[in-house]
């Protein structure tokens, strides 16, 4: 027998469809005929649409079109336009940067300019789609916390194709646009700058990250355990504590002796969310900038030791016999 | 129980295809592990004993004929005989025989050989068997420092293969596209040399055949010159990759992972390991591309380049050829005993 209880029941829950406040006057609306999913239902709610495009909308989704095409076709034209290989292969696949001859020059197309080009009209959908979280959190009257943590990722993807190579002078040390091919170009930057995990703010960036996985599990466990004393209205809580919000803070302080209020533990979530992307940039610009061996400058800082040697001394065979 | 489109339903689901897809794709334990570093460096080569006995059982040495070294030196006795002059017929003859076993043993001596002739150098074959029998000596006498006591065979490479089975041709030019699309960029493709990866899928050409360098990284922690960049890195990667998969070992068996580029960080084998590359850059440039326009067009590589050499050549996915065997010993001329021109100079390939 299912019982309804809280906003976190499995029970769904339909009324009329809801069509939202009223859109302010323009020249857009609110776009489809609500519908309810069984499916989608027991993910989140089982209303869908309807959907606001907007300018901006409009706008970054034909920039993001114009990305995904020129990095797909430049793919499918690398296996001969077969559809079959193309398929097969696709996380293979990848658009490169120009080599870093050009420097930051625009290079001919098939040498890297179709990757500049494909780099441009993401870069431009990822800041519209900022812009459009920006405004559609204002015209309801929100916070524009979404759109700002939403910022931060798009720091560090621009501090990995766009400010480092032009610090280094060269597209070349941007990322290909690939789905292995972008992981090998992860790793092949971190065997170059002689291993990435000692640098200090790749390690905030790891802690954050971490972070943001146990902050999100704690505070999602505790507002599950608490709900079915009204937990799950954590606003109301937040400035007027029940007893949901009494007995999760006890349980915090039994547990590891100090807790988080309703209120803080999203501030927590929030900034170890947004700090992840913004360490990591910082980061990604210090490396070949300003350091270009982490393992070398975390030895000579103490960060990391230089272990016995339990095969003797292992010189270097080209400083003795020549060669690379 | 659960309906198919409920949550439970689709997790089931879920949980029932990657579990095919792990025991379909993973290796299945037992995993034997071999500390190649210091305690607490996770230093580790991992082997499989299935893969490891399978290696086993296809990487062993063949029975070697009975030693024989009696009789007149060769060059006396037989006409045209170029390398193998002071040796005697009867090690002479040893060796002819153990050579077709290793490399023609369905054809026999006709496959280098004219009948009746056998002086003739009529037959390519003969005339690439000679250079091929001059720069396995080169290796045996010369690169000591890769080889070690184990040394080569015509059988290390060719295992009773006329050509031997892992040989490489140089690939497309990166960025050579003839059209608008950027294609022909010589990685982003599943390449076999490279373990399945989409990194560099012919790093042979510039670092094993041309002197590209191989070093990526600097050797000051802050900048001091070091303009090598990431796409180089790439290519340094791929090779090291090609090493890693010849030699059946991971990155440890040479490296401490935490520090790739520093040496007393590393293993001995790295040593062993970095003269093989100058080996390979004499073999490939001083034996095998003089030898190009000896060989039928269909022989050669789609660029019309010819086969060339590499790490798997020899190794065979093992980290020492057919386990260490010492099979070059047994056969002293191989060592250089009796020859002449031991080093012979570039382009010498034709009679």
């Amino acid at each position: 027998m299912a019982e309804y209880q809280n906003i976190f029941t499995r029970v769904q829950v339909r009324g009329p469809a809801h069509h939202g406040v009223p859109v302010p006057q323009g020249p857009w609306v609110r776009e489809g005929k609500p519908f309810f999913s069984y499916l989608l239902g027991q993910f989140g709610n089982a209303q869908v649409g309807p959907f606001y495009l907007g300018t901006l909308g409009l706008a970054s989704l034909l920039c993001g079109f114009v990305a995904i095409e020129i990095i797909g076709l430049n793919m499918w034209a690398s296996v001969g336009w077969n559809p079959i290989l193309f398929v097969r292969d696709l996380p293979w696949l990848a658009l490169e940067p120009p080599s870093p001859a050009y420097g930051l020059h625009i290079p001919p197309l098939a040498q890297g300019g179709w990757w500049l080009m494909a780099g441009f009209f993401l870069t431009s959908s990822l800041i519209l789609w900022f812009l459009r979280v920006h405004r559609r959190a204002t015209q309801l009257g929100l916070g524009t916390h979404t759109a700002w943590a939403f910022a931060s990722a798009i720091w560090l993807y621009l501090c990995l194709g766009f400010f480092r190579p032009i610090l280094l002078g060269a597209w070349g040390e941007a990322p290909p646009f690939g789905i292995f091919p972008h992981l090998d170009w992860t790793v092949a930057f971190s065997l170059r700058c002689g291993n990435l995990y000692y640098d200090p703010f790749h390690m905030l960036s790891i802690v954050f990250l971490y972070g943001s996985v146990l902050l999100f599990a704690m505070h999602a466990a505790t507002i599950l355990a608490v709900s079915r004393f009204g937990g799950d209205k954590e606003v109301e809580q937040t400035i007027d504590r029940g007893t949901a919000s009494e007995r999760a803070a006890l349980f915090w302080r039994w547990t590891m002796g100090f807790n988080a209020t309703m209120e803080s533990i999203h501030r927590w979530a929030w900034w170890f969310a947004v700090l992840t992307p913004l360490t990591g940039g910082i980061g990604i610009l210090l490396t070949g900038t300003v350091v270009d061996d982490w393992f070398l400058w975390a030895v000579k800082h103490g960060v990391a030791p230089h272990y016995a040697a339990i095969y003797g001394a292992i010189p270097d065979p080209a400083a003795t016999q020549g060669g690379k | 129980m659960f309906k198919l489109n409920s949550i439970p339903g689709l997790a089931l689901i879920g949980a029932f295809l990657v579990c095919l897809l792990a025991v379909l794709t993973f290796q299945r334990p037992p995993v034997d592990v071999i500390a190649t570093g210091g305690p607490g460096l996770g230093m580790q080569t991992l082997y499989n004993p299935a893969q490891v006995s399978k290696a086993l059982g296809i990487n062993q040495a063949p029975p070697v004929l009975p030693a024989i070294d009696a009789g007149p030196a060769a060059g006396t006795v037989y006409k045209n005989v170029q390398v193998l002059k002071n040796v005697s017929t009867g090690a002479f003859g040893r060796l002819m025989v153990s050579m077709t076993q290793w490399v023609a043993p369905q054809q026999g001596c006709g496959y280098c050989h004219v009948s009746g002739n056998f002086a003739s150098d009529a037959k390519y074959t003969k005339v690439v068997a000679r250079r091929m029998l001059q720069m396995t000596i080169a290796v045996n006498t010369t690169y000591a420092n890769h080889v070690g006591d184990v040394g080569v065979t015509c059988y290390t490479c060719h295992r009773g293969n006329n050509a031997p089975a892992n040989i490489w041709f140089t690939g497309v030019t990166p960025g050579s596209g003839p059209a608008m699309a950027e294609v022909n960029m010589g990685k982003n493709a599943p390449a076999a040399d490279v373990n399945g990866s989409s990194l560099p899928s012919d790093p042979f050409t510039p670092f094993l055949l041309n002197n590209e360098k191989i070093r990526v990284s600097g050797s000051t922690a802050l900048p001091s010159g070091n303009n090598a960049s990431i796409k180089q890195t790439e290519w340094t990667y791929a090779l090291m990759m090609t090493y890693a998969q010849a030699l059946g070992v991971s990155c440890e068996y040479c490296h401490d992972s935490r520090a790739f580029n520093q040496w007393d960080e590393s293993t001995p084998q790295r040593v062993t390991a970095f003269y093989a590359e100058a080996m390979l850059r004499d073999l490939n440039s001083n034996y095998m591309v003089p030898l190009t326009a000896q060989f039928p067009p269909a022989l050669l590589g789609p660029s019309g380049d010819v086969a060339k050499i590499n790490c798997a050549t020899c190794h065979q996915g093992v980290y020492k050829p057919l386990f260490g065997a010492q099979m070059a010993k047994q056969f002293p001329p191989l060592e250089g005993v009796g020859t002449t021109a031991a080093a012979a100079p570039a382009g010498s390939s034709t009679p």
